[in-house]
């Protein structure tokens, strides 16, 4: 089986893709078999992706020489492309981490779509995404990662503008489509360089020839512009400053696609393109800094907007913002393992939240404002007690899951930061800040939501059990996950590393810094919102650093920002091209348009219709061609006795 | 062949023909003298392929035949000019080339 899996890994991506084909053109009309497709093509995905990643991980060899199988797609005079799977441990790790985590949601989906008219066309939605994004996983050039790349932010538009009825979900559609095509128009130039420079897109011949850049005649200045433009692409992708905007209004789409698209595809697709082209980012350490200096950024950035939100599920989107910044931080300090094993936590207790954010959605009809919720714990055991085990993760509080993957990150930085880079420091410095942070505004969402009093009004219940059986898997997950990369046994970092294996000892100072942090953070979102029965001490705070409230409130005012900048800036240069093209570009064309009229009509007169004139001007072209030949051609001239 | 020609002689009287004949196609108004003076065209380029003929290749007598080809194709175009003259003088009344002016724009 496991020979078999390592030698059809090509089916992985390509089940949840023929279950998308069979929906759309048969099963269509019949709901439950719909979901019932998806569902077996997605486990069948994970059952091969399970055996991929035994088979990778028993077996050491993996990590220098990837399993690399492809066909010839097209080629021509000195450019091929090439399709194919390449297999090592990063990829074997997403593989089943994305079949898993898509196979949970769409159990999930079965009962939060229950009655919805377009229940079978969301789940052959939910099977082409998953069928992208592990086809990107296992993409062995990145020019098969870019096209399912772009695969994968089409299913976004299509998730997120999934209710289209409503405006507010098409408006959030568009906006993740453009804002992230931003970002993608930059990684495109980023691959064009790598082709024309490297003659080639595919990863390991990339990792070969990119360290000997010298011999391929360019600067590092030039390869530190490459990085960058291939960099803008993740930007968009994984929602970083300042491309971040599309993220949370992505929460207008199906609870389920929130989970799947912050968990699991579209936003660590960016995280894991970076993973991937790693070696690129080793050999520039600008653009390695600008990566680590915008994750950190992004995660402290993201996290004071968290501090302040109340809708349940923008609360969790700018908590993932704030992780993704993280997992950017660890590759932008140069460790994979720390990244990835972020990654894989976080997919867990991101989809864990997510999932119990759109039970509670459920319970109440919709409605979404933590402030006006309460209590529900009682009444809705499974949910509110798997989120707090996910709130427990992210706030890093051991043996949860998140502990062990964020005391990695910040332990890479601060050997980073030793090693010689003064920048490390601020880069720890805003990684713990946002550790603490995190912890307390996911205590806030968690105090106001679950316990505290109930809100008479809401008549909550427990969701079936369609939905509480993911919300246990993944709590478990959640839980016990993180167990694979202790510093004392780590595994995971055996597994998955770039360059030599890494080894830091157990950092105990670390990790009671990161524990008191976490502490604290719970410790003030349980003064403020759950031991303050009237939430007076918030309220009076918000009151006295008003303006500061009002700026995390409205995220620092960078959508309005951009709508300024797209009114005046954008607009006003638009109307001055406008202006460009009616006056100038109009006038030159229609102007040629005129001289031709114009001297066509006064060539008219020389037609005077007599014979005779025909004939002399005939006579006379004759002559001067005869004059010209003459004199023009030696030989001619000779032989027509003319002299020369 | 006794006293030699010089052969500018013939393309003396050829040049002068031919100018003769070219000054009448263009300026006389009768449609029939249009037709005799391109005759003497005609007859000025035969007198140079003979002539011609006579001086580079005596053997052969390309020249002569081709004077022979450009007598019978005048002959036709001749016959088929004055039907055309005939034809128009018919419907209009005149061979006044001056009047025939409706190929105009």
């Amino acid at each position: 089986m496991v020979d078999f899996a390592l030698t059809h890994a090509w089916l992985v991506p390509l089940l949840p893709a023929l279950a998308f084909v069979i929906i759309v053109f048969l099963t269509r009309p019949y709901a439950r078999l719909s979901s019932t497709v998806a569902i077996a093509a997605i486990f069948s995905s994970f059952v091969l992706a399970a055996n991929i990643a035994y088979g990778v991980f028993t077996n050491p060899g993996f990590i220098e020489k990837p399993l690399v199988y492809s066909l010839r797609w097209f080629g021509m005079e000195g450019f091929t492309v090439d399709v194919g799977v390449m297999l090592d441990p990063t990829s074997a790790m997403m593989l089943f981490m994305v079949s898993m985590v898509a196979t949970l949601i769409q159990i999930y989906s079965t009962g939060y779509m229950h009655g919805d008219p377009q229940y079978s066309v969301f789940f052959s939605y939910l099977s082409l995404f998953a069928a992208s994004m592990l086809g990107l996983v296992i993409s062995s050039n990145l020019l098969q990662m870019f096209i399912l790349w772009e695969l994968v932010g089409l299913c976004s538009f299509l998730l997120i503008g999934f209710y289209t009825f409503k405006v507010s979900a098409r408006e959030a559609a568009k906006k993740a489509f453009i804002t992230t095509r931003i970002g993608d128009f930059g990684m495109m130039l980023g691959l064009l360089f790598l082709q024309i420079v490297f003659g080639t897109l595919d990863l390991v011949g990339l990792a070969e020839r990119v360290p000997n850049y010298e011999q391929f005649g360019i600067s590092l200045g030039l390869l530190t512009l490459i990085a960058i433009l291939l960099f803008i692409g993740p930007i968009g992708k994984s929602g970083q400053f300042p491309l971040h905007v599309w993220l949370p209004d992505a929460m207008e789409g199906p609870t389920p696609v929130s989970a799947l698209i912050h968990a699991a595809t579209m936003v660590v697709a960016g995280v894991y393109l970076v993973g991937r082209t790693l070696f690129l980012f080793a050999e520039v350490p600008g653009a390695a800094e600008v990566v680590a200096f915008i994750g950190a950024f992004t995660a402290i950035f993201a996290a004071t907007i968290a501090i302040t939100q109340r809708e349940i599920k923008r609360i969790l989107a700018y908590s993932t913002v704030s992780q993704l910044g993280y997992m950017m931080l660890a590759l932008g300090v140069g460790s994979l393992s720390a990244s990835m094993f972020h990654l894989w936590t976080h997919a867990f207790f991101k989809a864990l939240m997510f999932l119990g954010a759109g039970s509670v959605l459920h319970a109440l009809h919709d409605k979404a404002d933590v402030w006006e919720m309460g209590g529900l714990i009682k009444k809705m055991p499974i949910t509110g007690w798997t989120f707090v085990i996910g709130g427990l993760a992210i706030a890093g509080i051991p043996p949860f899951a998140g502990f062990w993957s964020k005391d990695e990150i910040l332990l890479v930085t601060l050997e980073y930061a030793k090693h010689g880079h003064a920048l490390g420091y601020l880069l720890f410095f805003f990684a713990a800040v946002t550790a603490f942070l995190t912890a307390f505004y996911m205590w806030r969402l968690i105090f106001l939501t679950f316990f505290g009093k109930e809100k008479p009004e809401n008549h909550p219940h427990e969701s079936p059990l369609s939905m509480t059986f993911p919300l246990v898997v993944l709590a478990v997950l959640a839980a016990v996950g993180g167990l694979v990369g202790t510093p004392w046994a780590n595994v995971w970092g055996e597994w998955i590393h770039f360059g030599d294996v890494h080894h830091g000892d157990p950092n105990y100072a670390l990790m009671i810094l990161s524990v008191v942090l976490a502490v604290a953070g719970i410790g003030l979102a349980y003064r403020l919102y759950y031991q303050d029965e009237e939430k007076q001490l918030a309220k009076q705070l918000a009151e006295r650093y008003q303006s500061l409230y009002k700026l995390s409130y409205n995220k620092y005012y960078v959508d309005e920002l951009y709508a300024w900048f797209t009114r005046t800036v954008v607009d006003a240069g638009a109307k001055a091209l406008y202006w460009f093209d009616i006056y100038v570009v109009d006038n030159i064309v229609n102007g040629l348009a005129g001289v031709t009229k114009l001297s066509g009509q006064g060539m008219r007169f020389l037609h005077t219709g007599k014979m005779q004139t025909y004939a002399l001007v005939f006579f006379l072209a004759l002559l001067v061609i005869t004059v010209v030949l003459a004199y023009g051609n030696p030989t001619l001239a000779g032989s027509l006795g003319g002299v020369n | 062949m006794g006293t030699a020609l010089n052969p500018s002689y013939f393309i003396v009287l050829s040049a002068a023909l031919f100018a003769i004949g070219l000054y009448g196609a263009l300026s006389r108004k009768n449609a029939i003298a249009v037709l005799i003076s391109i005759e003497i065209m005609l007859t000025a380029v035969n007198i140079n392929l003979v002539a011609i003929n006579k001086f580079l290749t005596p053997e052969a007598f390309i020249g002569q035949i081709f004077a022979i080809f450009v007598i019978t194709v005048a002959a036709a175009e001749v016959g088929l000019g004055l039907a055309i003259i005939i034809a128009m003088f018919r419907s209009r009344h005149t061979v006044d080339l001056d009047d025939f002016d409706w190929m105009k724009w």
